[in-house]
């Protein structure tokens, strides 16, 4: 932890230390608000921007954002707040952390907060995949806020010169793979001077298997979070896919592909095609010296990608005046309008579709046309991988996938041993 | 009262001061992890009860505990023997009177104060495939592609040399000293006596560092549990566990999982193990080295 995480901590200690509970009536309501980014840059403009417009037109609310650093290190410290009795009042938070949240009992639903039908119409306006890792049970956790999805991006210019049309994106697997092969390049000692194709496989390659496991037809795991799917043959189908386009095919770099690297890869033409989030859509777009191109991922039995980013969460611990003001600010700053903004200058997926139809949405569009691919996607889209213990669930899967690419496990008993704890940590929550 | 008694008052009242703050950070964590390591984890409604060893039972039966030690077993062997070594080297090599001292002082010296996470991102980079700075001069002779942090035959080796190149610099600053309080009388009586210069380290400067020595390994082994930072930015354990050291994977346990039982269960093996390595140093080495 440095220091400034440290003050961070402290001022949302202060904060919530300096609201006596319950005199609320009269006194402004103050809401801290756990923010995940480091403190700085563009990002926390725009949010310090939203606060204050908000408090112009409620004044009887103060808000209070708190920069906390990457998603792990914000849920690290509103859980380790809650845990100390002042957590944030709300928070956004991975909307896979969900099932966690819950069983640490730190959040509370959002349905008692739905009261008229304005208020109903507002939560059926978000796109129902984004609310597949939202709600639980019958009842709604988390609210979108800034959502992301994987999408393909190609270098054009490497597609003319490898003599495939620039303009036409790989639609199947078996298209991506034939691309790959032609666009993976050696020179003279057979090194390997630019790949076809790069998922990549650090960190959380769970997420960009998702892609794969559910154009193969298979889901990971059940609404309910409490069962996974490992090792469904259409599982291993897909993860073969994926060892077989480095081991077998060799259009792939061998072994991890680092997440973070990969759009340096291709800016550097390493690759003329990469999976990615489309939260890099920013960058790409201001990094790339050359024309490219934004695509759905190619589909395999059907398309398929999971969503990802995070929800708003409400704190369990603040008292109710203040989960009526946050509720009212979450309201506030996921209109079509606010939505849209945020997607344009972020590159986050606006959550709900009125967002893209308005006229600042529509005005980016016809401008940038691969702003709306991953809207494009959405209706293929699945739940991110999220379960009980998820953390650990996914780690399982994560440790299976990188042991197959490095080619210590086959697909199938990696898949299996994956399985098989999955497993192990989940018998209890059924 | 009588004056032994009151000074023996103020000299606790003296202490109290360091003490508090010794047994609320140190003392008491270390006690509560104890206890802790023997209930379970509470969560939302289910409180912690009491388990007895199960928490021990469950690190025994977990693979990736045991490659957590092994990994940090090998991170250690190569991290101790060449940092030292290499330290001691470059003490030895700045000591004399070159040309540029100064400016080699500050270079070596200079891995230690940048912050391991920056640094971290600096090898990534070093170590990317393709177009990395290893990479480009691999291939300038000719050698192929290797995917350095991708692949389970080489990750650890090559976290391993950042912390080396991280620590020799530091070490080197304790030679440094330890050197320059070696009495110029006896270089002159070894020049006059026809020793070369190898039997004057091996006769008298190295036996004159071994209370240096022995500061620094106690260190080095300490920093060989504690330095996991550069995981974070360049592996994050993988791939596959491969350069999982036991600190991070504590971390993992704790405060991914929040399985805060058996991380504290992880903890007291951790404590266990240095107590372990740093009781055999103080008692059977320090027995052997010659102290002025």
């Amino acid at each position: 932890m440095d220091r400034r995480e440290l003050l961070g901590g402290a001022a949302a200690l202060a904060g919530s230390l300096a609201l006596p509970r319950g005199a609320l009536a009269q006194s402004a309501t103050e809401i801290s608000f756990f923010y995940p980014v480091a403190v700085g840059g563009p990002i926390t403009k725009l949010i310090d921007a939203f606060a204050a417009d908000f408090e112009k037109e409620n004044p009887s609310i103060k808000l209070k954002p708190i920069y906390a650093g990457t998603y792990q290190e914000t849920i690290v410290k509103a859980l380790t707040a809650h845990k100390s009795g002042t957590p944030p009042v709300t928070s956004v938070l991975l909307s896979t952390d969900m099932f966690t949240l819950i069983d640490e009992d730190a959040i509370v639903p959002f349905d008692p907060f739905i009261k008229t039908e304005d208020d109903k119409k507002w939560l059926a306006s978000f796109f129902p995949a984004f609310m597949e890792n939202s709600q639980t049970g019958g009842k709604t956790w988390g609210i979108p806020f800034q959502r992301s999805t994987v999408v393909l991006y190609w270098n054009k210019e490497l597609f003319k010169e490898a003599g495939l049309d620039p303009e036409k994106p790989p639609a199947t697997w078996a298209e991506q793979l034939e691309f790959a092969q032609k666009l993976t390049k050696k020179d003279a000692s057979g090194n390997v001077t630019q790949w076809g194709i790069q998922i990549p496989s650090s960190g959380f390659p769970y997420w960009l298997f998702q892609g794969l496991s559910t154009q193969a037809g298979a889901i990971l795991a059940n609404a309910a979070g409490d069962k996974t799917n490992y090792a469904d043959p259409a599982v291993v189908e897909a993860l073969q896919y994926w060892v077989d386009l480095a081991q077998k095919h060799k259009v792939h770099p061998p072994g991890i592909v680092e997440w973070g690297t990969t759009p340096r890869d291709f800016f550097e033409k390493k690759v003329a095609m990469m999976w990615t989030t489309t939260g890099n859509l920013t960058n790409v777009r201001s990094n790339a010296k050359f024309p490219f191109g934004v695509a759905m991922l190619p589909g395999g039995k059907r398309r398929g990608s999971p969503t990802g980013g995070g929800n708003f969460y409400l704190s369990k611990k603040a008292t109710p005046a203040q989960q009526e003001a946050a509720f009212k600010f979450i309201r506030w700053i996921t209109t079509p309008e606010r939505a849209a903004q945020w997607g344009i200058d972020t590159g986050y997926v606006a959550v709900s579709p009125a967002a893209y139809e308005t006229a600042a949405m529509k005005a980016y569009a016809s401008e940038f046309p691969p702003a709306l691919v991953a809207r494009d996607q959405l209706p293929h889209a699945v739940a991110e991988l999220s379960t009980h213990e998820n953390q650990r669930v996914t780690k399982a899967l994560n440790d299976g996938l990188q042991a197959a690419l490095t080619g210590t496990k086959t697909p199938q008993k990696a898949l299996e041993d994956a399985q098989a704890e999955a497993e192990r940590i989940l018998k209890p929550y059924r | 009262m009588n004056t032994r008694a009151t000074a023996t008052v103020h000299g606790w009242l003296l202490l109290l001061p360091a003490m508090a703050c010794l047994a609320l950070f140190t003392h008491w964590p270390a006690v509560a992890s104890l206890i802790e390591s023997f209930y379970s984890t509470p969560r939302g409604r289910r409180p912690a009860r009491f388990v007895g060893a199960d928490n021990y039972q469950q690190m025994l039966a977990d693979p990736i505990f045991w490659k957590a030690m092994s990994n940090n077993l090998w991170f250690a062997l190569g991290t101790i023997p060449t940092s030292i070594a290499l330290a001691m080297l470059m003490a030895l090599w700045v000591n004399d009177r070159i040309v540029g001292r100064t400016w080699v002082r500050m270079s070596f010296f200079t891995p230690t104060i940048l912050p391991m996470i920056a640094v971290a991102n600096i090898w990534l980079f070093f170590f990317t495939p393709q177009y990395g700075l290893l990479e480009q001069i691999i291939q300038a002779f000719g050698g192929s592609n290797t995917n350095w942090l991708g692949s389970q035959d080489t990750a650890l080796y090559a976290v391993t040399i950042v912390a080396i190149w991280k620590e020799a610099g530091f070490f080197m600053i304790f030679y440094l000293a330890a050197l320059q309080a070696i009495p110029p009388s006896l270089g002159e009586a070894a020049a006059i006596e026809g020793a070369s210069r190898w039997t004057y380290f091996r006769r008298v400067q190295f036996p004159l560092l071994m209370p240096t020595t022995l500061f620094v390994l106690i260190n080095a082994v300490i920093n060989a549990f504690r330095m996991v930072d550069h995981i974070f930015v360049m592996t994050r354990g993988g791939p596959d566990n491969a350069t999982t050291l036991l600190l991070f994977y504590i971390y993992q346990v704790g405060f991914s999982f929040w399985d805060t039982a058996y991380a504290a269960t992880l903890t007291c093996v951790l404590l266990l193990l240095l107590a372990l390595v740093a009781f055999a140093q103080y008692g059977w080495l320090e027995r052997r080295i010659h102290y002025r």
